[in-house]
């Protein structure tokens, strides 16, 4: 069966078509196309910039990613979009373009749950069968684990997710957007040596970001005022050295409650998934811990982790073999969508 | 398409610090949690068992950080005990945690009379840090509300309908024992816990007899009665001792009195869905739990509705 997926929740806008076989077996990615819209350094995207942008790039992607997969629109059996969580307008324009391709071609409609779009790309592509999931993202931090046919949310963030704490630093610091702040931060942060105290902050299995994006965007006004050294040698503290603090105190608090989960659930694999999951530093830390208690890390790269229409076209195409729908009335858009309000009935265990 | 992260566990041996490598006989690993290993050993005497939590240093943290929260965390913990133990001698005192007998927050520290490789020195600060406790026998009431799972789903044995509604009561009684411990434990003791799960509230068997040497025994016996299903539900009397302080701070704010008895609930809902629907009313609701435990509890409890609001895409209604 044959699925098309469209993903514009944020600022990517992706486009993918996914064959699963009826027969069992791997699922195959006919396409997966994906646009961003790049904000300038110093800015963020604003949600009604962010809709234009899918609005002017959605047709083009969907008859790109169908002649790149090679398939008839005949063929495609359901179209799949995101229903939420995300910013309000990009989720319409696209919602808007799913409803119209449903009533042109006349196939039916699948509302996905991005977060769980995430979680089944990232098991279909790794393997990992029952895994402890850590999904860090620019909106979403959750540690996930799969029971009872829910996606059961452990863990996440109290107040702003990590990677939202990351590109907002970025912005404080005018490093580009392009390709995405958190990929410049990363390799800034290769570069710096020196760890500043910052705030850690973590409730059992929850952690919060605000205060530590406070705190270090003050350091960086000190910085930039030429009074913040380093204590033990007296050297000017660089920007590469803040976005190295900031690297190696958040990533330490989300790895101790993916930890943690894994402690309480008995677990022995993570699942890394989420644009913030392509960061080799978390990448690692997390392979560490994990292979300290006998298990194993899994992680996609950026094709995967960083949002993209292929994870809706399959995580909706489940939803659909087990007889799930979206009809058009229904083909609603909403910015608030919990991982475990999905009944995941394609999961028998 | 994956990355090549999946590298086959490392054989290793689990982090013990001196002096537990000398022990005789030594020290028996009971857990592996997320901070911590949990041993076995005993406390100057061999009758007497004590409870080792080893907290090995991190090796994915940067070393510095790692150092600074190990020591934080031990010793927070450690004073955190040390209070709630003294409301021990208040005869209506319902918090009941495990006696400190010593710590190290450093075990690579320099300690006069120690060598080098009795510290297990490496260069680097952060050897990992103990915390040698009283043994609390008994089981989780996690392990406990399993077992319990398990009698009812026992296929073949029929449980007649009274029998069951019993034991959903005195699970319910269970539960309001559990809001009264919490209770007491952030009134009198003025600690929330940080980190409440059901696998970090012990259940006590009431200690009638002299059975520590036994015990260990008796354990073992237990889980081979678990192992073959329950044909009889798990005895939910005894003492409720609450466990693990590694995350605990010493507060009366509502606010995270409140974050506390979430983190709770969370967890429970996560771990035992069968038992999910009675942990609003019993825990918190009833005047036998929570809410009847100390005066100010009214308001802790409207704290953690705006608390259980604040979760990230939560669906809001109106």
């Amino acid at each position: 069966m044959i699925a098309i997926g469209l993903e514009g929740s944020a600022n990517k806008l992706g486009v993918g078509v996914i064959l699963q076989p009826s027969k069992g077996g791997p699922a195959q990615i006919l396409s997966n196309i994906r646009d961003t819209y790049v904000s300038p350094p110093g800015e963020g995207f604003l949600p009604k910039d962010t809709a234009k942008h899918h609005r002017a790039h959605v047709a083009r992607l969907v008859k790109q990613a169908l002649t790149q997969a090679g398939v008839r629109i005949q063929d495609v059996d359901c179209i799949c979009y995101t229903k939420g969580p995300g910013m309000g307008a990009p989720l319409q324009s696209v919602a808007v373009a799913a409803r119209t391709l449903s009533i042109l071609w006349n196939k039916p409609l699948v509302g996905v749950n991005h977060c769980v779009g995430h979680i089944e790309m990232g098991r279909e592509i790794t393997g990992a069968a029952n895994p402890v999931v850590l999904y860090v993202s620019g909106g979403n931090t959750q540690v996930i684990a799969y029971s009872t046919q829910r996606y059961r949310i452990f863990g996440e963030a109290l107040d702003i997710a990590v990677g939202n704490c990351l590109d907002r630093f970025a912005r404080t610091l005018n490093i580009s957007n392009d390709p995405a702040p958190g990929y410049n931060i990363e390799q800034l942060a290769k570069k710096g040596r020196v760890l500043v105290d910052l705030p850690y902050a973590v409730k059992g299995m929850d952690c919060s970001f605000s205060g530590i994006l406070a705190q270090v965007d003050e350091l960086a006004g000190q910085m930039k005022a030429g009074t913040l050294k380093d204590p033990s040698t007296g050297d000017a503290v660089t920007p590469e050295d803040l976005c190295f603090s900031l690297q190696e105190t958040v990533f330490a608090m989300l790895v101790e409650i993916t930890e943690r989960a894994m402690a309480h659930v008995g677990s022995k694999q993570v699942l890394i998934v989420g644009g913030v999951g392509c960061n080799e530093r978390l990448q690692d830390m997390m392979g560490t811990m994990a292979r300290d208690r006998g298990g194993s890390v899994y992680a996609t790269d950026e094709r995967f982790c960083i949002d993209n229409g292929i994870m809706i076209a399959h995580a909706g195409l489940l939803a659909y073999r087990t007889g799930f729908e979206t009809p058009l009335e229904e083909s609603t858009c909403t910015q608030r969508f919990r991982t475990d309000d999905v009944h995941v009935a394609w999961r028998e265990d | 398409m994956t990355s090549p992260t999946n590298t086959p566990p490392r054989e290793k041996e689990h982090f013990l610090p001196y002096p537990f490598t000398e022990t005789q006989p030594p020290p028996e690993l009971i857990t592996q949690g997320a901070e911590a290993l949990l041993y076995r050993t005993h406390f100057l005497t061999p009758s007497t068992p004590a409870a080792l939590k080893a907290r090995p240093s991190k090796p994915y943290r940067h070393p510095t950080l790692d150092a600074r929260l190990t020591k934080q965390r031990v010793l927070a913990e450690a004073r955190v005990l040390v209070k709630l133990s003294a409301l021990a001698s208040d005869p209506a005192n319902e918090v009941k945690v495990p006696a400190v007998l010593s710590l190290e927050w450093d075990a690579s520290r320099k300690v006069k009379g120690l060598t080098g490789e009795q510290r297990g020195a490496r260069g680097t600060p952060g050897g990992g840090a103990w915390l040698l406790m009283e043994w609390i026998d008994g089981k989780s009431v996690k392990d406990l509300l399993r077992e319990w799972d398990l009698w009812l789903k026992e296929p073949g044995s029929t449980v007649p309908a009274d029998e069951v509604e019993a034991q959903e009561e005195a699970v319910k009684k269970l539960l309001r024992r559990i809001g009264r411990a919490v209770g007491a434990m952030h009134s009198k003791g003025a600690v929330v816990h940080g980190d409440l799960t059901s696998s970090n509230i012990m259940l006590r068997p009431p200690t009638n007899t002299s059975v520590q040497n036994g015990s260990a025994a008796m354990t073992d016996n237990e889980n081979a009665k678990t192992e073959r299903k329950l044909a009889v539900p798990p005895n939910l009397d005894g003492e409720i001792v609450l466990i693990d302080f590694g995350l605990a701070t010493q507060s009366v704010q509502d606010e995270d009195r409140a974050v506390d008895l979430y983190v709770l609930e969370r967890a429970f809902g996560s771990t035992h869905p069968r038992q999910e629907a009675w942990f609003d009313a019993e825990v918190l609701q009833s005047q036998d739990g929570y809410r009847g435990s100390f005066k100010g509890s009214n308001i802790v409890l409207k704290r953690l509705e705006d608390v259980r609001m604040r979760g990230r895409k939560k669906s809001m209604i109106g």
